[in-house]
């Protein structure tokens, strides 16, 4: 008789399945637009220029060591990442009530959040505090703070499929019904996984309604730059939140913007009301790192680090960051030609509008899986495309599967 | 709650001065009721000493190898890994959520020994976790979700200072079993066969494989083997946490005794390991943790849940670590390397322990220091009380941990002499 006798066999996680399936099928035309990692049009991955550059310098540099770093992770990584989202000239950093916190990962940096906030928002170990997610959201969301300790994770209008856009009024209905001192998951920008963003004068709404319910905003930011190829345009929503006096948490993935996918590199940051607060904040903040990863790996954050605090490496950056950017915004723009010329039934403007990796496209489940089974086109069943994996190569021939999915399959 | 105690402070203010009680509003914060956290026992005594002026000063506290000249130490087969995968121009595509498979293949061979009968079978799971911290929460929180047996963890008397707020946070309840007798300064095998005796079936019982963390008290095989024998009775759950592989003896085989030993009687266990200390990556976060089965079936299903429960917490690892420790792992010549290394490694402190007790000897001291060199491993517990840590830190900037714990590692030939004088001077 085993312990584990009856431990259930798992679901596996959907994104990797698929990116799994994708990589067991045989077929010299498979596409995969599935997880979300950057692409070139070779459809290869692409490690940033400046990174290889940085990572040499790192390598040659025999002064560096395998150290631990402070369970709060690396000093001048933290700062840099901090001022990133929030600006070099952030009132709020002046201010000295901005901290953050080295974390494994966007998804580890929401996964600290989460932990504290469960442990001191809204009460001492308040798992009821309801927790909004956008509908649809990253599916890890839910899954990141139920493991928290959350009880009550529910939705909030966001994507209009009749109209394939943003339901602000749902959205807005939704937060003024919420129950005081809620926590309301935000994505700064390019949101995963509809590609649609609330414009400057929506988030003045949502921040209105928000202040005056006492509602908690927790920034999940994976995609800073990649939205619009510009830093500060895409962290817009977030440094608008702060200058209306929120206090806050965003979530900063290095993931996608650097292109540092394995080696881990999030950031916490935190705005508080002033540096005392901010202080215990970190504090406790400190105690929960260490009971689950007890501090965070270095490579990654020294190579950030390096770049962003140093002025030659930062412009290589922001270029490199608009090369991917451009990519992107070209692959939309020539998808939604094809998808015209060939007369492919319904509107497909939101291909241009939407914005950053992903396309919601409006594939139902069952025109999906004919683009999987029978065109060999890996996407996610909610219809989601990673326009990353279009190449000038396959465009072609997604835009005729697509046509195909639209016109013979209900 | 904050808001509501800041309200009744504004009923009052707001009589005398309206404006005053609006701004008061504006500043409330959610935090307010936050308290200040206490710096964490054990790395807190590094902030500490980093803060200290005093040029003499010693860091004795965090388990971090140093050489003789008191410099962290990147071991050369790290160096030489590091450039082979430089070299390579490898891409930095995500690692699936249980890591990279090379290095948990490698990971598994070195703590169970590539002709285990357990890996020839695929009756077990290894996935990279970050470092042993990771290893350990990670199985805390399997062993929370999946073992409905038994709420209870046993620690030995006394633990790592984060055993307990790891498990504790998982969900499970902590209790002890005796482990260290301050009056022998050695392992209390009676005592501790007493207590494991009383255990209530299928608890979970963690085990230090090697170079108990912070006593450096191992037993002896033949201890091991009543342990192993007694535990099997109880019907226990074994979790094995191995931190210092290599470290203790200088032997990788022989540190790994232990835990090979259990496995051949039987038990089907849980290990917790980490290549901080032995490869010196300390900040790259290199681990493993594994669950041995029954069977290749059972395993499957394991490793299914343990991707359930990595997903929201990080994800998927860090590769630069992993990638690094595969890479010597699975290249001869720097393995082999490694080994010598490691050895180096043990054998220095060693010899600091010899070189501390014959400088107390010289300093006058009529103590029985022989428990420095019969422990074992990174750490010494030195009998030392609460108020003698208190003036060696004080009164000679030496640091260390309450219990009396150092790190010999932060030990060389060039501050053995102060060490010994301080520690002289405060239990003469």
């Amino acid at each position: 008789m085993s312990i584990f006798g009856e431990v259930p066999l798992a679901a596996p996680v959907a994104v990797f399945k698929l990116s799994a399936d994708f990589r067991e099928d045989q077929c010299p035309s498979k596409v995969n637009l599935g997880v979300g990692a950057y692409r070139t049009d070779e459809c290869q991955p692409w490690v940033l220029p400046v990174v290889r550059k940085v990572e040499k310098m790192i390598a040659d540099d025999h002064s560096l060591n395998h150290e631990y770093l402070p369970i709060l992770g690396l000093p001048e990584f933290r700062s840099s990442a901090s001022k990133i989202a929030l600006g070099e000239d952030s009132p709020a950093i002046k201010d000295n009530r901005v901290g953050a916190v080295q974390c494994l990962g966007g998804t580890g940096a929401l996964k600290i959040g989460a932990e504290f906030l469960r442990r001191w928002y809204n009460g001492t170990d308040n798992t009821k505090t309801p927790i909004y997610v956008s509908a649809p959201t990253w599916e890890n969301h839910n899954a990141v703070f139920s493991n928290a300790g959350f009880e009550d994770i529910r939705p909030y209008k966001y994507w209009d499929a009749g109209k394939r856009g943003l339901d602000l009024t749902g959205f807005l209905g939704d937060l003024e019904n919420a129950p005081d001192h809620s926590i309301i998951v935000l994505h700064a920008c390019a949101h995963n996984p509809t590609g649609t963003d609330p414009t400057q004068d929506q988030w003045k709404q949502i921040a209105d309604v928000m202040k005056q319910k006492n509602l908690f905003a927790f920034f999940d930011s994976a995609y800073q730059g990649f939205a619009s190829g510009n830093l500060d345009k895409d962290a817009w929503s977030i440094r608008y939140f702060v200058s209306q006096g929120f206090e806050l948490f965003c979530a900063q993935s290095f993931s996608k913007n650097f292109g540092l996918y394995n080696e881990r590199v999030g950031n916490l940051t935190v705005v508080a009301k002033d540096q005392d607060n901010l202080n215990r904040v970190l504090s406790q903040m400190e105690k929960i790192v260490r009971i689950t990863w007890s501090n965070p790996p270095s490579q990654g954050a020294r190579l950030v680090a390096i770049t962003l605090n140093t002025p030659e490496l930062f412009a290589e950056w922001k270029d490199n960051v608009k090369t991917m950017a451009d990519r992107v915004l070209l692959m939309r723009a020539q998808l939604k030609e094809k998808l015209k010329a060939l007369g492919t039934p319904g509107t497909w403007e939101h291909i241009t509008e939407q914005i950053g990796m992903f396309s919601f496209t409006g594939l139902n489940p069952k025109q999906v899986e004919f683009m999987i089974k029978e065109k060999h086109i890996y996407l996610m069943a909610s219809g989601r495309i990673n326009m990353c994996g279009l190449t000038s190569k396959n465009i072609d021939y997604v835009a005729e599967s697509i046509h195909e999915a639209v016109t013979t399959v209900q | 709650m904050a808001l509501l105690k800041s309200s009744k402070i504004l009923t009052s203010v707001g009589a005398q001065a309206p404006v005053l009680a609006v701004l008061q509003l504006r500043a409330s914060s959610w935090w307010t009721e936050v308290q200040m956290g206490p710096p964490d026992p054990i790395l807190g005594v590094t902030e500490a000493f980093k803060r200290d002026t005093n040029p003499k000063k010693m860091n004795l506290g965090v388990g971090a190898y140093r050489d003789d000249q008191g410099k962290p130490f990147v071991l050369n087969c790290v160096r030489k890994a590091e450039a082979q995968i430089a070299a390579k121009k490898l891409d930095k595509e995500y690692l699936p959520i249980v890591g990279l498979a090379d290095f948990s293949k490698a990971c598994a061979q070195l703590a169970l020994g590539p002709d285990n009968e357990v890996l020839k079978s695929g009756r077990s799971i290894t996935v990279q976790t970050i470092s042993g911290t990771g290893s350990l929460r990670v199985g805390a929180n399997f062993v929370a979700r999946f073992h409905n047996a038994s709420r209870d963890v046993y620690l030995p008397k006394p633990s790592w200072g984060n055993h307990t707020p790891i498990f504790r946070d998982a969900g499970m309840q902590l209790k002890a079993y005796a482990y260290y007798d301050p009056k022998t300064i050695g392992f209390d095998l009676k005592g501790a066969l007493d207590d494991i005796s009383k255990i209530p079936e299928k608890s979970v019982i963690v085990l230090h494989a090697c170079a108990h963390n912070p006593t450096g008290v191992d037993p002896r095989p033949e201890q091991w083997k009543e342990m192993a024998a007694l535990i099997k009775k109880r019907n226990l759950l074994v979790f094995f946490d191995m931190a210092y592989q290599g470290f203790a003896s200088g032997d990788i085989d022989r540190d790994a005794w232990a835990v090979r030993y259990f496995i051949e009687q039987g038990h089907n266990i849980l290990l917790s390991q980490s290549f901080a200390k032995n490869m010196g990556m300390y900040g790259e976060r290199v681990g493993g943790f594994t669950v041995v089965c029954k069977d290749a079936e059972e395993a499957k299903r394991v490793e299914s849940q343990l991707k359930i429960l990595i997903r929201p917490i990080y994800s998927n690892p860090p590769m630069n670590g992993a990638r690094i420790a595969s890479t010597i792992l699975n290249t001869p010549e720097l393995y082999k390397e490694w080994l010598e290394e490691v050895k180096g490694m043990a054998s220095r402190i060693i010899r600091m322990r010899e070189m501390l007790v014959s400088n107390l000897k010289k300093e006058g001291s009529t103590h029985n220091w022989q428990h420095v060199t019969d422990q074992i491993g990174m750490f010494c517990f030195t009998g030392l009380k609460p108020e003698q840590v208190e003036r060696l830190i004080n009164e000679f900037s030496i640091y260390m941990t309450k219990d009396g714990r150092i790190s010999v590692a932060g030990v060389t030939s060039g501050n053995v002499g102060y060490l010994a004088h301080a520690i002289h001077t405060v239990t003469k």
